[in-house]
């Protein structure tokens, strides 16, 4: 019983690091550089709803609000892609990674002088308490995390596999000037797949507030769903909800078998061991290729 | 302008291009050395700490800067070389020599991580650091017994020849004692560019396949890159724990590691000058940003306002300047030396098109 216990609360917590993963790797999936600034875009989204949805702010119902927070992250994301990241167009990827870190300095400080420094709980309709089975407590918002997380993968994977503008994100990244000949957008490609990722984060953040309260320095969740976006293959979406949830089910295991301080550094040291043994993660996106 | 005829193959891989450039580094170094009678010991330290920030600078410029791996661990390197120099101290080994030995313990260590790390590009190489910056902040307060754990640890005198150099009875002696790293590590690093080995970490940050087809072995030469770098970051670690007197896992966080890299982009990437100049940025905004607060009457602490204008300042050098305050110097010396034929585009970014990492 402890056993599974344990499972469903680490699925739960995987589920919330496979999304912000999930926003790492649909960005590196259609525009080949990696958001550093996934995390905080994900602490951004939670203080969007919670700055819509609770009464001391603007009090408006959670479901009205819903698309006005996607509408929010969505702009933003997309706004952010015009305005800052088109500066570094096809530039080398240092300045990407040094760019969104430093974005994501910006945003915690930004939020944080918005919503303050003190831990704040989203009014969420998720949270609605336990189911009781035997011995099992199954937290609803566990369970609601695990099939959001679960739909929100297909739906999206499907998306990449089969429509024509998931299709051209991935052309895009392949090949940048190959993509263009090709008479794909690639500018406004990579705008619609920024502006994706914030309504994912906006998603992940929600989800994340559920669980508990939130914070301007929950952003740093991020590193920890980075390890995950590794462990799946950078590159995969399925692969990158896989790596969620090793990270989280490994997590409250190690807590609870290991001698203390280990459970922390087990995420990064099985990210290492799989760096190491598997460079490219468990779903590969690397081939050689054929001349 | 200077226009320099080139009689013979040596004169480009001279230490100055000619006798004008050996003067101004004459001068710069004769300043440095007279630095301790013009400024008071406030400021001595502070430029202390900015010769620290730029031999780490250094070493993290070799691997980023000259060979084009990004590393978001070395923040590791330093803890590793702070630790293992005070550990030799303690074991009774004299300053002068554990110094040294520290900086080649964890090039070693560093090279030997490097090899599997080979493995990986880019992006993937920055996360395994990013993870390696990481562990290394849990491994210290782990390895309790050694490292003194989160409690820290007190840095032992430093002896040099019977002289005792403390930071506040002697900070002279502490400032000369920096100067005299960051000359050494300057000066190999300025040698190691002009030797084939500089030349080979430079084929490879332009371009791997044409290296590989000029005949450097890469993994070879990204190791030595790697090891290297993670030595002199070695030494600037140790020189900065034993600065702060007191230090623990917290002094070595990753988010000095990502500073580092902040620090040398603000600084100019590739450009020795870039270290310094960055070192300069970074040591001294804490202090600009509080004389700024004071004078505007706040006497409140905004939490992460250091880090927010931190990153503010990294955003408008990435868009408007990415060579950084060197490149920005070079340009203004270029408008200047050619006036007035200087030409907008001459520093113009080539356009230029990204390709996938994962067909190669």
């Amino acid at each position: 019983m402890e056993v599974l216990q344990l499972l469903i609360s680490g699925m739960a917590n995987g589920c919330v690091y496979g999304l912000v993963a999930l926003g790492f790797v649909l960005i590196y999936k259609a525009t080949e550089a990696v958001n550093f600034a996934q995390g905080d875009f994900m602490m951004l989204g939670a203080f969007v709803t919670l700055g819509f949805v609770n009464p001391e702010f603007m009090g408006i119902p959670f479901w009205l609000a819903l698309p006005l927070v996607f509408l929010v992250m969505g702009t933003f994301g997309y706004l952010l892609d015009v305005i800052v990241l088109r500066a570094v167009f096809g530039q080398n990827q240092v300045a990407v990674i040094i760019l969104t870190i430093s974005l994501g300095f910006v945003l915690r400080f930004v939020a944080g002088l918005i919503w303050g420094h003190e831990p704040l709980s989203l009014h969420s309709p998720l949270a609605l308490g336990d189911l009781r089975m035997g011995e099992l407590v199954l937290g609803m918002a566990d369970v609601a995390i695990i099939i959001t997380t679960f739909v929100l993968t297909l739906l999206l994977w499907q998306f990449f596999q089969r429509t024509k503008i998931g299709l051209a994100m991935q052309a895009a990244s392949q090949n940048q000037m190959a993509a263009y000949y090709m008479g794909i957008p690639v500018k406004r490609i990579h705008g619609l797949v920024w502006a994706l990722a914030g309504i994912v984060a906006a998603v992940a953040g929600i989800l994340y507030a559920s669980k508990g309260a939130i914070d301007p320095n929950a952003g740093f969740i991020g590193i920890k769903a980075f390890a995950a976006a590794v462990i799946g293959g950078f590159g995969s979406l399925p692969g990158a909800l896989m790596g969620g949830l090793i990270v989280g089910i490994i997590e409250p295991f190690a807590a609870r078998y290991l001698p203390p301080g280990y459970s922390q550094i087990a995420p990064y040291a099985l990210l290492i061991g799989v760096l190491l043994f598997r460079p490219h993660g468990l779903f590969a996106q690397v081939r050689v290729k054929k001349v | 302008m200077r226009i320099h005829f080139k009689t013979s193959y040596d004169h480009d891989i001279r230490l100055f291009q000619d006798g004008w450039q050996a003067f101004l580094y004459t001068a710069l170094l004769a300043l440095m050395v007279a630095l301790p009678f013009l400024i008071d010991d406030f400021f001595l330290g502070e430029a202390t700490n900015v010769l620290i920030w730029a031999t780490c600078g250094l070493g993290l410029m070799l691997l980023t800067g000259q060979t084009g791996q990004a590393s978001l661990g070395h923040s590791a390197f330093m803890a590793l070389g702070c630790y293992t120099c005070v550990l030799l101290m303690e074991a009774g080994v004299p300053f002068i020599l554990a110094f040294p030995l520290g900086g080649v313990i964890t090039g070693v260590i560093g090279a030997l991580i490097a090899i599997p790390a080979l493995k990986l590009h880019g992006v993937y190489l920055a996360i395994a650091t990013l993870a390696l910056a990481i562990l290394t902040d849990d491994l210290i307060v782990m390895l309790e017994p050694w490292t003194g754990g989160v409690g820290g640890k007190n840095a032992p005198p430093i002896i040099v020849f019977g002289l005792e150099i403390n930071r506040w009875s002697s900070p002279v002696a502490w400032y000369y004692m920096a100067l005299v790293v960051v000359l050494i590590v300057t000066l190999f690093y300025r040698n190691l560019l002009r030797a084939p080995m500089g030349r080979a970490f430079a084929a490879v940050r332009d371009s791997e396949i044409s290296a590989q087809a000029m005949g450097v072995n890469i993994s070879r030469t990204k190791t030595l890159a790697f090891g290297l770098s993670a030595g002199i970051t070695g030494l600037g670690g140790a020189l900065m724990g034993l600065f702060s007197e007191i230090f623990n896992n917290e002094t070595f966080t990753f988010i000095i590691s990502i500073q580092l890299l902040m620090m040398i982009v603000v600084g100019g990437l590739g450009f020795i000058h870039g270290a310094f100049l960055g070192a300069i940025v970074i040591a001294f905004l804490p202090q600009f940003l509080s004389i700024v607060s004071d004078s505007m009457g706040s006497n409140v602490a905004i939490p992460g306002l250091e880090t927010a204008v931190f990153g503010v300042i990294m955003i408008l050098f990435i868009l408007f300047e990415p060579m950084g305050l060197y490149g920005r110097w070079l340009k203004i010396r270029t408008f200047l030396e050619l006036f007035p034929f200087a030409r907008k585009d001459m520093f113009r970014r080539q356009k230029s098109y990204l390709k996938t990492e994962r067909l190669r």
